[in-house]
């Protein structure tokens, strides 16, 4: 099943690292995995979606509490939570039949048009994964030039907070 | 005042009380070395070969409890320590390595004898720092020993480039340390104590099976006190020997795959269990499908991780073997009515009868020597007392299986790792920290090459060890696999021109002994016991076709022991021949 897992741990130099090794040397699938300081700098937050049976699970949840730069975490798919992935997309755009049904599915998924050259489109998405998905399944007619996705970021719904 | 980054590292080490470190100098440690050479507090034992080192510092460690210290240089002194702290890390073995680094200035630039230490160290430490600052040298230091001692030990690494070693700064140690992100926890649940005692007083066919966790967390007392209670039947893993005194009648010996006949069965049948500090290794389980079908499960781990890994477990403890013992002790030592005596006594029953194959005997004879007899002759001689160290092969499990340990901390061997080449460093470390105890080290003829050289480190510190080599002009125990699930295809498990070891021994200042005959074991091993001062090697030569019984072979389970040749079942006779 799949699991998005919230991680804070110490800002230090190696921390990324210390999760990244712990995930190939112990065959642990990792689909994205997110990284940035908090609003405490001293602190990182780090979101990893990962997949695997409830046992695996439990067993990355124990490795990563195990990691001494682990400060704490949750495994944000146990309860309510929001998730979030960015994405860009670069498209041709060339002609006004290909620019208006890019411009039409933006408008279905509720992204945006951020660059315009004379021959492309910059589209920047918001939503979860599965819409992320969807979307680049839509543009299925479209020529699609590149594709960035930033990964999930995720957060517990209501007063469900992981903090140090 | 203010003094060097490599006086404040020294200094740091005479604070935590550390009596010997183990060592190899080069460029990047000099400045440390300069410091280590103006004080005589912290003694420095120079090793041969930075394997030695580790190895030596976790036989330390092992025998005494104490964390085991290591100090080499940057690049090749780093990376020929990788071996000995992967062994001390599968074991959980407390060590602190000290490595030189070259100047921060030239880190990443591939500079003369850089290598990514910490990158390197990553997989087998349980936390490493390259430190970047003169003033961060003592609190480094401090959590250093805190997390390589506390929770479930384990190595440490302490990165430190050489320009920092020479920075000044004023000293002083933390008096202690908190750290938000690792606050091990130590008490056990009382409700899931609670039921543990419930699930054990409920047994009808229980099993006491304990690892190196009791050793190492201290808690052989406290595990001798819930079998003195309980009076089930007791077995423990190959780390774990010594907790309870092997002549114990509750102990049925080790399991695993070269463990009793009676520890197997029992794990097989039993209807509970409670694991100690003992982690369902491989070479415990057997096949995990076939292991233990009926039973249900209590297990006591300071490691969260370790509990629930390998098999499924109804009643877990997350804490400190001891404290968690004792808590469990005082519950039960009110509640022992509840236990269904007659049904124990039917097991006890069953148990014996398992015990009376006596899966330990083995074929004697007045021709060639038997490498158990010669162990068992080690163990006459030495009243069971030695700490015996061992390296990996046959030899080891003969000496797990005929040297019976009445104490914790006795039996010093690599077990999680298997690393050949332990033996003898570790048998320094362990003459080092006790001067005045028989400290044998139970070796194979291709185990001891592997760090040979350590010879000239026992000489120059004048380390009594006995060197007891059971030569048997093979790797003996890939010859065994070989003969067993490869059709006597003996490849490259012949030790073609071995060294004449008696000579090898006097060459670098010791003595040797040669022996040959069943009838010269005893003098000889008696001769050598009885010179307390000196190293003494002494090369036995044994029967090269003796196998390890019993045994499980990979893909069987604990109900299905290969014993030794006339003692199985016909089948598995078919199946050997
Ligand atoms: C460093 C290392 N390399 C290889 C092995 C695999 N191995 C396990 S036992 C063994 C043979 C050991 O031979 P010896 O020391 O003579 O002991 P014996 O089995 O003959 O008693 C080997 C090669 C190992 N455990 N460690
Ligand atoms: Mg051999």
């Amino acid at each position: 099943m799949r699991r998005i897992i919230s991680v804070l741990l110490e800002n230090e130099a190696g921390a990324l690292s210390r999760v990244a090794g712990l995930f190939s040397a112990r065959g642990y699938n990792i689909e994205s995995l997110t990284v940035a300081p908090t609003d405490d700098p001293s602190l990182s937050r780090m979101t990893i979606v990962t997949s695997g049976t409830d046992a695996i699970i439990e067993q990355i949840t124990k490795q990563l509490n195990k990691l001494v730069d682990v400060v704490k975490l949750i495994d944000l798919t146990e309860g309510k939570h929001i998730e979030r992935e960015l994405m860009l997309v670069k498209v041709t755009a060339s002609n006004n039949e290909q620019r208006e049904e890019v411009a039409r599915l933006i408008g279905i998924f509720r992204g945006r048009i951020i660059d315009v050259t004379e021959l492309t489109y910059t589209l920047e998405m918001t939503g979860s994964t599965s819409k992320a998905d969807a979307f680049l399944d839509a543009l299925s007619q479209v020529e699609i030039i590149e594709v960035v996705r930033s990964g999930v970021s995720g957060i517990g719904r209501g007063k469900r907070a992981l903090k140090a | 005042m203010t003094i060097t980054g490599a006086d404040v590292l020294v200094r740091c080490l005479q604070d935590e009380g550390i009596e010997h470190i183990f060592g190899y100098p080069g460029g990047a440690a000099l400045h440390i070395y300069d410091a280590i050479y103006k004080q005589d507090q912290v003694k420095h034992i120079l090793v041969r070969h930075e394997q030695g080192a580790t190895h030596a510092a976790d036989g330390y460690a092992r025998s005494t409890g104490k964390p085991g210290v290591v100090l080499v240089t940057s690049g090749p002194g780093v990376t020929n320590t990788i071996t000995g702290i992967a062994t001390a890390y599968m074991d959980s073995i407390p060590m602190v390595v000290i490595c030189g680094q070259v100047p921060s200035g030239l880190i990443g630039d591939d500079a003369f004898q850089e290598v990514d230490t910490v990158g390197i160290t990553c997989p087998c430490v349980k936390h490493n720092f390259l430190v970047k600052d003169v003033n961060d040298i003592a609190s480094t230091m401090k959590k250093a020993f805190h997390i390589a001692m506390s929770g479930r030990p384990g190595p440490v690494v302490v990165d430190v480039p050489k320009d920092i070693t020479a920075e000044k700064t004023d000293y002083s140690y933390p008096e202690s340390v908190i750290m938000r992100s690792y606050q091990p926890n130590t008490k056990g649940n009382p409700k899931q104590i609670t039921k543990g005692v419930d699930l054990l007083l409920s047994a009808k066919r229980p099993i006491i099976y304990t690892g190196g966790g009791v050793v190492i967390g201290d808690a052989s007392e406290q595990l001798r006190e819930l079998v003195g209670l309980l009076n089930y039947p007791s077995t423990s893993t190959l780390m774990g020997l010594g907790a309870i005194p092997a002549s114990h009648p509750d102990f049925l010996g080790m399991l695993g795959m070269h463990g009793t006949y009676e520890s197997n069965m029992a794990m097989y049948e039993c209807d509970v269990m409670i694991a100690i500090g003992a982690r369902f290794d491989d070479r415990v389980t057997g096949d995990l499908e076939k292991f233990s079908p009926n039973t249900r499960i209590v297990q006591i781990d300071i490691d969260p991780s370790s509990i629930g890994k390998n098999v499924k477990v109804e009643v877990p403890i997350v804490g400190d073997c001891s404290e968690v013992l004792t808590a469990m002790n005082k519950e039960l030592s009110g509640r022992l009515d509840e236990i269904d005596r007659s049904a124990i006594n039917r097991w006890w029953e069953q148990v014996n009868q398992w015990r009376s194959l006596d899966s330990l005997a083995y074929n004697e004879s007045d021709e060639i020597i038997k490498p158990q007899f010669v162990v068992q002759k080690a163990l006459e001689l030495t009243d069971g007392d030695a700490y015996i160290t061992s390296d990996v092969g046959q030899h080891q499990m003969w000496a797990a299986q005929y040297y019976t340990f009445e104490k914790p901390r006795r039996w010093i061997n690599s077990g999680g790792l298997g690393t050949m080449g332990f033996g003898l460093p570790a048998a320094m470390g362990v003459q080092l920290a006790h001067p005045d105890e028989t400290v044998v080290c139970i070796t194979g003829d291709a185990s001891i090459i592997m760090c040979i050289q350590e010879l000239s480190t026992c000489l120059q510190y004048g380390l009594p060890i006995k060197v007891l080599n059971l030569n048997n002009r093979y790797m003996g125990m890939v010859r065994q696999w070989q003969e067993f699930f490869y059709d006597r295809r003996y490849s490259h498990s012949y030790m073609d021109a071995l060294p004449d070891f008696v000579s090898l021994a006097e060459s670098f200042g010791h003595i040797g002994m040669r022996v040959e005959k069943p009838e010269d074991v005893e003098a000889a091993l008696k001769e050598a016991f009885d010179m307390k001062d000196r190293l003494v090697f002494i090369d036995v030569m044994t029967d090269h076709t003796e196998n390890v019984y019993p045994m499980i072979a990979a893909g069987k389970g604990h109900n299905e022991m290969v014993m030794k040749p006339g003692q199985g079942s016909d089948q598995q006779e078919r199946e050997l021949a």
